[in-house]
């Protein structure tokens, strides 16, 4: 690993910590404000990126939620099939008749089960599978939550006392580490 | 982890490799129909002959209806003389036999009725309207409609001269609805 | 005459692997070296044989010996010269064959690498591997036989699905496999660390460079998976969360934490036991995608059959599911950690947390790929678990994961001060949170466009961090900054083929985001000479042509981009007619751009050419995600040099 060829040359040495702590309060001062910014920015309506009419993206949405039937795993909205066609254009004439989303996807789950819908209702049995990736995680975090916790209290608990000007030229080395 | 404990290890991947081998036993491509039960979807579609196909002029006969496709080689193939039979036979009885030709094109359509010698209603699906509404997603499949207008059967892959006849048979015993 | 030659030289190969493997398998046992070498020569013939079979195989294809029944339904006389090669990895039987060539490959490469410099490992290395080409052996023999005879021997073939007539069927299984295979060299290291009680770091030391080729060969196998899909498939994406794209990604997910987590028990000397079953895990989970495939059990669109074979794969599976956890039980006491941890904020930490995000990710996808299956067992029901669940519950643990490639280089070993955060940390957070504020004010619309390209630009501006300061300490000694650079590059070639190896992930990324986000289609029917506009591009339908091709009919339409961007390029979407499919299979016509591709699917269109639809895409930024594999294989490239050995 690289280190600096000697304390002292070229490197601020002790007054390099307080030139940090100078510029802080400046620095420091403007994470709120980007984040203030940011915020009321995002208050701001987003310009339009263009597309299909309206009616059309929500017919592709809702038509990203169905399963087409024959192709297997693609959705009725890309898929290139004759018959993802036709349910598509099914899609487009409920919605234009004035059924919302909810209804247009429920007449295919009355026809074809739950199994049509691409993404699994997120209740009953089905609910597990959403809960799978939080469950994860959570079970991960507290695994090694309680190893940190086993491994930091088999720490050494003697250590030899260093001289405190040399333990800060120590520790400034050694950040200086890339 | 104790020692006879942690030979336990093994043992946790069972569930997991027992899942997939159930996995044999299903066929992924086969699909329940939630119709099973519940009132034939209303329909009117005009056959190749140029006739009517009204579904609700058919209430108090049994209907087979079957969607077939002149690309569904070799099942529909298998099937087209199956169901000819099957018209022949109990058209006197009230049963009347429908053919719905999805995803095809016209000329098709027409040419395997021709060489089929199809004499029962046949029509297209233009829009695909129809094989959605009855949760349709393979072909062929075969719908068995009671008396009553309600789905009792479906069968999907080819229908067998067994098949139509015992499911036919059955239907037609029960009693004929009070309008 | 070539189905008996080849079929004869499969058993003998065979009968040679389960020889190498029990001969190295005592030969470990009992000290005796000269058994070692025997199972040595067996895998050397092992090879010979297998090259031979491949080599038969490329004959049959190219002199149309359609009395090899695998020849007959993978080609017919149409098929182009260089498919007819590439058929060879065409369908189950052969895809086989493939992997147990490469499998053959990389015994080969372990013997001349390792007979000498891992001696006590080296004969359970062997066992293993010659143990995992010999079921790849028994499949190809059995249950899927490559070599099976055609009687009566057909005029024509069948010939090839036309989907895999294209580069991307050149490549992509080439790659994908190289992955696959390569997995099991680190697995049978592991394997013989455990049963020689060798559980120390040498095992994982001496594998990790095979670990980042398998990983960057599975890397780019998915890759070039996403550009076929891209540019044949027709629907304008590139990955749809099918059961066997996640069977591949699933290797791929572990692959990475293991990875990183390497390096945890190379510095510290910590998590040998974690290390052990990730890499068990891999091995596995690459076992579980060709089961996939081949069985049939979950509906995909990549599945190649089903039949016993899947029976075979899953018994192996199971074999060495149970193998591997039970020797993991046996020297449990010997895994234990040995290092301490000095503080929860340090890149210890860091590391564990990118594991822990990392296989919730493989796991949430394992589950989400079976469930199906579950649902029907438990309740009779069969669910779909496709793209939008995958992508939702998948977004959170990605972009966490970005942020995790910011702060993990950066951060100290053991415990980070204060002041270490906030050296290294601060201006890349600043940077970020004005990118984010940037981008609002730009008009990016999407919340999660933001925030993945505000969190890129962070750890970008963390990289640029660590460059300018371990540059600028270099410079100190009187080197000028662009030698500097290169030679800080080189010298810790590990860390920053890391570094670009992110980069590469950070602009697949990008892509990725991109393309979700910013792309726009319409779909609709044109008349010859009519033009619809999209996005600044207005393309004009100018006319259909028909032709004939070697094995198919096709027909094209013409479509000329006039005015705006891009005039006068035109494109020729086409259907392409084989005989031997029922339904015509679509042939995507593109322009890629750096930012924009256009896109274009012929549908339907009336006989007489009089008009014509067309899906018309404008596809933003997925150029870069294939701009990110090249980056990848650059860090790849400078991560595996070997390390320089000379003072700076």
């Amino acid at each position: 690993m690289m280190r600096a060829s000697a304390p002292g040359v070229g490197n601020p040495g002790a007054g390099g910590r307080r030139r940090l702590l100078s510029r802080q309060p400046a620095v420091l001062g403007l994470v709120p404000v980007l984040a203030a910014a940011t915020l009321l920015l995002g208050a701001l309506p987003a310009t339009a990126q263009g597309g299909p009419a309206p009616s059309e993206q929500q017919v592709y949405e809702v038509a990203s939620e169905l399963r087409c039937v024959v192709c297997q795993n693609l959705s009725v909205a890309d898929s290139p099939s004759e018959m993802a066609g036709q349910m598509r254009a099914i899609v487009r004439e409920r919605l234009a008749s004035g059924q919302t989303p909810a209804q247009v996807r429920q007449y295919f789950v009355g026809r074809y089960g739950d199994w049509i819908l691409l993404a699994p209702p997120r209740r009953g049995f089905t609910l597990l599978v959403w809960l799978a990736p939080l469950v994860a995680v959570l079970v991960g975090l507290v695994v090694v939550a309680l190893l940190v916790r086993r491994w930091t209290r088999r720490r050494p608990k003697a250590r030899p006392a260093i001289d405190a000007v040399m333990s800060e030229r120590i520790r400034q080395e050694l950040e200086r580490e890339p | 982890m104790t020692r006879s404990w942690r030979y336990l290890l093994p043992l946790t991947a069972v569930p997991v490799l027992a899942l997939l081998a159930y996995g044999f036993r299903v066929n992924p491509r086969d699909i329940p129909s939630p119709l099973l039960g519940r009132p034939a979807a209303a329909f009117v579609l005009t056959a190749y002959d140029g006739t009517s196909m009204d579904l609700a002029a058919l209430r108090g006969k049994v209907v087979v209806l079957n969607f077939w496709a002149s690309w569904c080689y070799p099942a529909c193939y298998e099937e087209a003389p199956v169901l000819e039979r099957g018209w022949r036979a109990y058209r006197d009885r009230g049963v009347v036999v429908l053919g719905v030709d999805i995803q095809d094109k016209d000329e098709a359509g027409r040419k395997f009725i021709g060489d089929f010698g199809l004499t029962f209603a046949n029509g297209p699906d233009p829009a695909g309207k129809v094989s959605v509404d009855y949760g349709v997603y393979g072909v062929p499949e075969t719908f068995f409609i009671d008396r009553g207008g309600s789905i009792r059967v479906k069968h999907v892959s080819a229908v067998t001269d067994q098949v139509f006849r015992e499911t036919v048979e059955r239907l037609l015993a029960e009693p004929v609805p009070a309008r | 005459m070539i189905p008996e030659v080849g079929t004869g030289a499969l058993l003998v190969a065979l009968i040679l692997a389960v020889y190498g493997a029990a001969a190295a398998a005592v030969g470990g046992r009992r000290g005796r070296p000269a058994l070692v070498e025997s199972a040595q020569h067996a895998a050397l013939g092992v090879f010979a044989l297998l090259t031979a079979a491949v080599l038969l195989l490329v004959y049959a294809f190219l002199r149309f010996d359609f009395s090899v029944r695998y020849v007959a339904t993978n080609t017919n006389l149409g098929t182009p010269f260089y498919y007819r090669i590439t058929a060879l990895w065409g369908a189950l039987e052969g895809s086989i064959v493939l992997w147990a060539w490469m499998l053959s490959i990389y015994t080969l490469l372990v013997i001349v690498r390792h007979r000498t410099s891992a001696r006590q490992l080296y004969p359970w290395v062997l066992t293993v591997m010659l143990s995992v080409v010999a079921f790849f052996l028994v499949v190809m023999t059995v249950p899927a036989p490559v070599f099976a005879r055609l009687t009566p021997v057909p005029a024509d073939g069948r010939g090839l699905n036309p989907l895999l007539e294209d580069s991307g069927m050149i490549t992509h299984p080439v790659a994908l496999y190289l992955g696959f295979t390569g997995f099991t060299v680190p697995f049978a290291f592991a394997v013989a660390a455990l049963v020689t009680g060798r559980v120390g770091d040498f095992w994982i030391t001496t594998t990790r460079r095979w670990t980042i080729v398998a990983w960057y060969f599975l890397s780019l196998g998915l890759l070039i998976g996403g550009w076929w899909s891209y540019h044949v498939l027709g629907w304008g994406g590139y990955w749809a969360w099918d059961p066997v794209e996640n069977a591949a990604f699933m290797p791929w997910l572990t692959g990475t934490a293991l990875l990183h987590s390497v390096m945890i028990q190379e510095r510290r000397r910590m998590l040998r036991l974690w290390n052990i079953a990730l890499v068990m895990l891999t091995f596995s989970l690459t076992l579980f995608g060709t089961f996939l495939t081949r069985s049939g059990v979950i509906a995909s669109v990549h599945a190649f059959t089903q039949g016993s074979i899947g029976v075979f794969f899953l018994t192996f599976l199971s074999l060495v599911v149970l193998v591997a956890l039970a020797l993991i039980a046996w020297r449990w006491d010997a895994l234990g950690a040995q290092g301490e941890l000095d503080s929860v904020v340090s890149r210890e930490s860091a590391f564990l947390l990118n594991n822990v995000l990392l296989v919730a990710a493989t796991f949430t996808v394992f589950f989400g790929t079976v469930f199906p299956l579950l649902s029907e067992a438990v309740r009779g029901v069969k669910v779909s678990v496709g793209a939008p669940f995958f992508n939702q519950v998948n977004v959170p643990l990605f972009l966490s994961l970005i942020f995790l490639m910011g702060v993990g280089p950066l951060i100290a070993w053991r415990r980070a001060s204060l002041e270490n955060l906030r050296r290294n940390f601060l201006g890349p957070v600043v940077i970020g949170v004005a990118a984010a504020a940037l981008f609002r004010l730009l008009g990016v619309g999407s919340i999660l466009a933001v925030t993945t390209l505000a969190l890129t630009v962070f750890v970008v501006a963390t990289i640029g961090v660590d460059l300018v300061r371990a540059t600028r300490a270099r410079r100190r000694l009187g080197e000028r900054a662009l030698p500097a650079l290169g030679h800080l590059l080189l010298r810790h070639n590990r860390r920053y083929g890391g570094f670009v190896i992110h980069l590469a992930i950070l602009v697949v990324a990008v892509g990725v985001t991109g393309s979700q986000a910013w792309s726009v289609h319409t779909e609709t029917t044109l008349k010859r000479g009519e033009a619809t506009e999209l996005a600044g591009y207005r393309i004009r339908f100018d006319g259909l042509r028909e032709s004939q091709e070697s094995n198919h009919g096709k027909v094209t339409g013409t479509f000329t981009v006039v005015g705006g961007h891009g005039a006068g390029a035109v494109l020729e979407p086409a259907k392409k007619f084989y005989p031997q499919e029922q339904s015509p299979i679509a042939y995507v016509d593109y322009r890629l751009g750096l930012v924009d591709d256009l896109y274009l699917v012929l549908g339907d269109f009336a006989s007489d050419g009089s008009h014509a639809t067309v899906k018309f895409q404008v596809n933003r930024m997925v150029s870069w995600i294939w701009i990110g594999g090249l980056v990848l294989t650059l860090g790849t490239v400078l991560a595996v040099l070997p390390e320089r050995r000379k003072a700076a």
